[in-house]
């Protein structure tokens, strides 16, 4: 509805919004470019293809809450990290106390790690950049102080089931929680008050401020709510994997800022899309599963993603210059 | 308290300080309903404090504010907006990468539950109906500000403080960076305020605009208020000599 009745004489060409479009033709270009080329080894298969998405489920979730917080005009870097705290913190409670405890210490040390980032950012008005660079190497150090660099087993079956392996209806649990955090995410952003407040904010946070919009708060608001987010991406690698360890969201950073971008979300803030970010993490998944099939090394796979990065912040700055 | 006189807003004695610096002082000022008060003086003359106390971004030092009758003290721009005073901002407080709609409703967007979900529909229409009443010249109400001429975000911008002021619009410096025919534009828009009934008080540097437009002419001179005059009583000549303090026995 919105956004497309829009002047298109003043200047046409600026109006065709390649961020929109990019994402959506970017994940068709690459997956009929693997159907092809990896066509005989298993690439279309039902099962790798679901095993792509069950796999970028805990980025998606990260990526929902960078929307949030880049639209904010923020960045958040510690996810990585939170999701480690997060997932050791669940395991530990689990073991100790069951099922509840485990999956509200897995969510509350994601909460409030967001928490902290935001608040230094909201009051004491640090640059986030700064902020979760810095709470980043903490909780990475935190993670790995908490249980000496050991693993710990995840072996509660509810929570696996609820978290990991476990389907409703046939359909796995990590769909249905891809699914409900996209849906909830999206009517936030899109069709509520704070979702504005957060666009205005990081688009013009004077502005936002003069209009009456509580900027600290929604500063505040975006990074708490990408904490917690990470804490869920925690539980949902805990579940899956069975089990917690200092490395789990050591590599994820790189992903989640990657798909949210060429999803449509600009890194300057004032703009961003949930279902983009969806489709870029998919993208991104797919993009890793189909490295693999065809047989390039680790290191080559970093390149190449790389190159996928660059692209995609040279195509958000574009817009910026404009 | 006479109906049509009743000023909308009265200015005591207003003092403003910021360490051991006067910026304002010994200022008072009446702007009726459907009055155009224009102040006018050289740069750092205080216009712009003057502008911020009144929309309560800087709170007088001392000096009573006085909205309909009533004494007032603001501490924040959203005081002064639930007192139903407006500002147009010079940079306009526009966020460029949201829609018009959006910007008219910044901060005070349309809700149709507890839940906050928005009501695109009501702001979209009343957006329409606004622009159209003001004849502000936008494609859309979905335009998004930044494909917009500075003469139309002016418009947005006048529209908005037009929307929710309720008796006063402050106005600092509202055609600095448009052409000829957008000022023209956005002075009739002005002069539709005046319909009304809503007091305006603008800060321009355009002796043929204030001229043009206002009823008063307000004079201040590094922070000290010089006169008042009523602009059919008055020409370019004296608000120079007052502006400047050229010209002998000006008060």
């Amino acid at each position: 509805m919105s956004g497309t009745v829009q002047d298109t004489r003043r200047n046409p060409a600026r109006r065709i919004d390649w961020q929109q479009h990019v994402v959506y033709l970017g994940f068709l270009a690459i997956f009929v470019f693997f159907a092809v080329v990896l066509r005989d080894t298993g690439f279309l298969t039902v099962r790798n293809l679901s095993n792509i998405v069950l796999q970028t489920a805990p980025v998606t979730i990260m990526a929902i809450g960078l929307v949030f917080v880049l639209s904010a005009g923020e960045i958040d870097l510690s996810v990585g990290s939170t999701v480690a705290v997060s997932a050791l913190s669940a395991a530990v409670a689990l073991n100790g106390w069951g099922l509840v405890p485990g999956v509200l210490a897995g969510l509350g040390a994601g909460l409030l790690i967001g928490a902290f980032n935001g608040a230094l950012v909201a009051w004491l008005r640090l640059p986030s950049f700064l902020v979760t660079l810095a709470t980043m190497g903490l909780f990475a150090g935190v993670a790995r102080s908490l249980t000496d660099l050991r693993s710990i087993p995840v072996t509660n079956g509810a929570f696996t089931g609820f978290f990991g392996s476990g389907t409703l209806f046939g359909i796995p649990s990590l769909v249905l929680w891809t699914v409900a955090a996209v849906a909830f995410g999206h009517l936030a952003f899109r069709e509520t008050r704070f979702g504005a407040h957060v666009l205005a904010t990081g688009d013009n946070p004077r502005a936002a401020l003069v209009s009456g919009i509580r900027v600290p708060r929604v500063r505040l608001a975006v990074l708490t709510l990408s904490g917690g987010l990470a804490g869920l991406a925690g539980l949902l690698y805990a579940g899956r994997l069975q089990a917690a360890k200092y490395t789990l969201g050591e590599t994820d950073l790189m992903t989640v800022i990657a798909a949210t971008i060429v999803g449509g979300t600009l890194l300057n803030g004032g703009k961003g899309s949930i279902v983009g970010a969806l489709v870029g993490s998919l993208m991104m998944g797919m993009l890793n599963n189909g490295l693999i099939l065809m047989g390039l090394s680790v290191s080559d796979q970093m390149i190449v993603r790389g190159f996928i990065i660059l692209v995609a912040v040279a195509l958000s700055l574009r817009e910026k210059a404009s | 308290m006479a109906r049509m006189t009743a000023p909308v807003l009265a200015l005591r004695d207003i003092r403003k300080t910021f360490g051991g610096v006067v910026a304002v002082e010994d200022f008072s000022l009446d702007i009726h309903p459907g009055e155009i008060v224009a102040l006018v003086g050289d740069n750092g003359a205080g216009k712009s404090t003057l502008i911020k106390i009144i929309s309560g971004v800087h709170p007088p030092t001392s000096g009573a504010l006085t909205i309909d009758g009533a004494d007032v003290t603001m501490s924040s721009a959203t005081m002064a907006r639930a007192h139903g005073i407006e500002v147009v901002y010079q940079d306009l407080a526009l966020a460029d990468r949201q829609s018009v709609y959006m910007n008219l409703f910044l901060g005070r967007e349309r809700v149709r539950n507890r839940l906050g979900l928005l009501d695109r529909r009501a702001m979209i229409a009343e957006t329409a109906r606004l622009v159209e009443e003001l004849d502000v010249r936008i494609p859309s109400p979905h335009a998004i500000i930044r494909d917009l001429s500075g003469g139309q975000r002016q418009g947005v911008a006048i529209a908005r403080a037009t929307h929710w002021a309720r008796k006063l619009v402050l106005l600092d410096e509202p055609t600095a960076a448009l052409g000829v025919a957008e000022t023209a534009r956005v002075e009739e828009i002005i002069l539709g305020l005046k319909a009304r009934r809503i007091g305006v008080l603008m800060i321009s540097h355009s002796l043929d605009q204030v001229f043009r437009l206002a009823d008063r002419i307000c004079v201040l001179r590094r922070g000290r208020q010089i006169g008042v005059r009523r602009t059919a009583e008055t020409d370019k000549n004296e608000i120079v000599a007052m502006i400047t303090g050229v010209a002998s026995g000006v008060e």
